[in-house]
């Protein structure tokens, strides 16, 4: 009997919440020993940082430390709202993220659809060896080979220039900068990203095309009217959770390939948080705008999180 | 009864055989130019515009440079203490964490999967994290890229579903015996969700040879700097000075190009040679969290 060590005659309910945590944590001793490096790891490294951000709302100098510096309120947001970088950063990082959607987002879809349709299994997995490998390939060596392959001796570059492009080194230019990350990124992330798409595939019932096939219907009319639209809330649960990471452009990439000439283009939210703070130590600033990406992303994610709830409820019969 | 296909979706398949080809050729080629490039001997390889279809010339001089590096030599060694010590710490905390959360009657079970699960949507932002790991006094030590990142907290949701599908049987036979929490986390689940386990050791493992970000911000002792910082030099600073003393300038100037498709074949071909074996334990890894999530 579990809480034979508590109150006998006392039915679980009446007990105080106090009494009934302290006979849990008795029993489940060994648990809570266990989880505590857990729970320690994430106070120290998760919401420490969350704590340490309120040095956006001071002007923090490493020899007076968080507590010592001074307060200045939304300063440092105002600063940032009113700079020349904002609507500039704003506008990169939008621009990338919707290009890469508008892009990147059907890519993976048709290639599973495509590869659903292969009749050998054998060709089939060789396909979808061969296009998850970018995947694992570092982003160091990505963009290492970008440079390599764009600058104004290299492959992409003499290529492109029978077309009429200049021989120069393409990462230089501002306007090159966008095709160049989405393109690369669809390289590197279509295969993977088809797996999603391809195990919901497999997961619809085959008894479907049987009866279309009966029925007369041909490969395409099946695709029309069975498999996409089964496809369907797979796309959109994962077409809204995508919205979510809108102002969310990740700088390791950013950070590898551009250079002050590109900035115009090139510089988003995170990669400017990055320099500011890390490269010209303007600790609280940068802070600040890190801090206001992280609000906005959280609030558009929680956002497509409850609408995803809303429309996947209606959409599963 | 044969259905017979029309003509139409004859063309199809055909088409669609070739636009794989064609994809699976378009995947493979950057890879394919750069271990030619890195085959080639390095005076031809500068003269030569446009596509490759095989090395020109053939040389291995570019290996040579490569391996007569020390900082490559140390950027492995590196890496590769990174890697073991970073997954097995990993493993280590997401087991404990995983096997926590998938315990039902545990009172803050609810309340501490909350808190866990609230830091993937929002967390303080770079510089924050990066003033702590100093005020720790983490920075250029390895441990910076090790102890901030110990758990990942997806990685902790996939392993608790496989704990959590382990029947409650099998706990309360183990408790019978007199055992406790940590023989049975120990010696009856983590053998029987071992598979899932392989596959958080592989995501850890890739995530730990291919970072590169933490290791430039914390560390400035060149001889802790992994392998993907050393190349970050090398292939995007286009800084192979260290690479070719005791050349001719005009030599220098020529092997530091195959010097760096070298340098890119070596770092990416153990993640490449062992991937295809691997592939369908990634896979599976993907579509357990994709069920979950």
């Amino acid at each position: 009997m579990e809480l034979s060590t508590v109150k006998q005659n006392v039915p679980v309910k009446d007990l105080t919440f106090g009494q009934r945590l302290a006979a849990d944590l008795k029993r489940n001793k060994e648990l809570y020993l266990m989880v505590i490096p857990v729970i320690a790891f994430y106070i120290i490294f998760h919401y420490g940082p969350i704590y340490g951000a309120v040095i956006a709302f001071k002007t923090y100098a490493p020899a007076k430390g968080v507590l010592g510096s001074p307060w200045v309120g939304f300063k440092h947001f105002q600063d940032f709202f009113q700079s020349y970088y904002f609507w500039r950063l704003i506008r990169n990082t939008l621009t990338i993220s919707v290009t890469s959607l508008v892009f990147g987002f059907p890519a993976p879809i048709i290639l599973a659809l495509m590869i659903n349709e292969l009749r050998s299994k054998y060709f089939s997995r060789t396909v979808q060896t061969i296009t998850y490998m970018p995947h694992f390939v570092s982003m160091v060596v990505i963009c290492g080979m970008i440079v390599q392959f764009t600058k104004d001796t290299g492959v992409v570059t003499t290529f492109l220039s029978f077309f009429g492009m200049a021989k120069e080194t393409m990462l230089n230019d501002p306007n090159k900068f966008v095709p160049i990350y989405v393109t690369s990124g669809i390289w590197q992330e279509v295969g993977w990203g088809s797996i999603i798409y391809l195990a919901a595939l497999t997961g619809i019932d085959q008894e479907l095309y049987e009866a279309a096939r009966i029925d007369g219907a041909g490969r395409w009319k099946q695709t029309l009217y069975i498999t996409i639209p089964c496809l369907v809330p797979t796309i959109i649960i994962l077409f809204i959770l995508r919205m979510g990471s809108m102002l969310n452009v990740g700088f390791e990439k950013i950070i590898l390939l551009y250079n002050p000439a590109t900035y115009e283009k090139a510089d988003v939210i995170s990669s400017f948080v990055y320099r500011k703070g890390i490269q010209e130590f303007s600790w609280s600033f940068s802070a600040a705008v890190g801090l206001f990406n992280s609000v906005i992303n959280f609030a558009l994610v929680m956002t497509s999180n409850w609408i995803s709830r809303k429309t996947s409820e209606t959409s599963l019969f | 009864m044969e259905i017979k296909q029309s003509y139409g979706e004859r063309i199809f398949n055909y088409f669609n055989i070739l636009f794989m080809l064609f994809a699976m050729m378009l995947t493979l080629y950057p890879m394919l130019y750069i271990l030619f490039a890195s085959l080639s001997k390095p005076n031809d390889f500068m003269m030569h515009e446009g596509l490759l279809y095989g090395p020109i010339g053939f040389s291995l001089a570019s290996f040579r440079a490569v391996f007569k590096n020390p900082n490559i030599i140390s950027g492995y060694g590196n890496t590769i203490i990174i890697v073991v010590g970073g997954v097995a710490l990993n493993i280590f905390m997401t087991i404990l964490g995983a096997y926590f959360l998938s315990r039902k009657n545990v009172m803050l079970n609810k309340v501490i999967t909350l808190m866990i699960i609230f830091t993937m949507y929002f967390h303080g932002g770079l510089i924050p994290s990066y003033l702590l790991v100093k005020a720790l006094h983490l920075d250029n030590t390895l441990l910076a890229l090790i102890v901030p990142g110990a758990i990942n907290t997806f990685n902790m949701i996939i392993m608790r579903t496989a704990f959590a599908a382990v029947p409650d049987s099998m706990e309360e036979s183990a408790k019978l015996d007199g055992a406790n929490q940590f023989v049975i986390l120990f010696r009856i689940m983590v053998p029987l969700a071992l598979p899932t386990l392989m596959v958080l050791v592989l995501y850890y493992g890739v995530a730990h040879w291919n970072s590169w970000f933490n290791a430039m911000i914390y560390l400035r002792k060149r001889t802790l700097f992994p392998l993907q910082l050393i190349l970050r030099e090398i292939i995007i600073q286009n800084d192979t000075n260290s690479m070719t003393t005791g050349s001719s300038a005009d030599d220098k100037e020529m092997i530091s190009e195959t010097i760096k498709y070298a340098v890119i074949v070596v770092a990416t071909l153990p993640i490449l040679c062992l991937y295809p074996f691997l592939q369908k334990y990634f896979v599976k890894g993907v579509m357990v969290g994709a069920v979950k999530g």
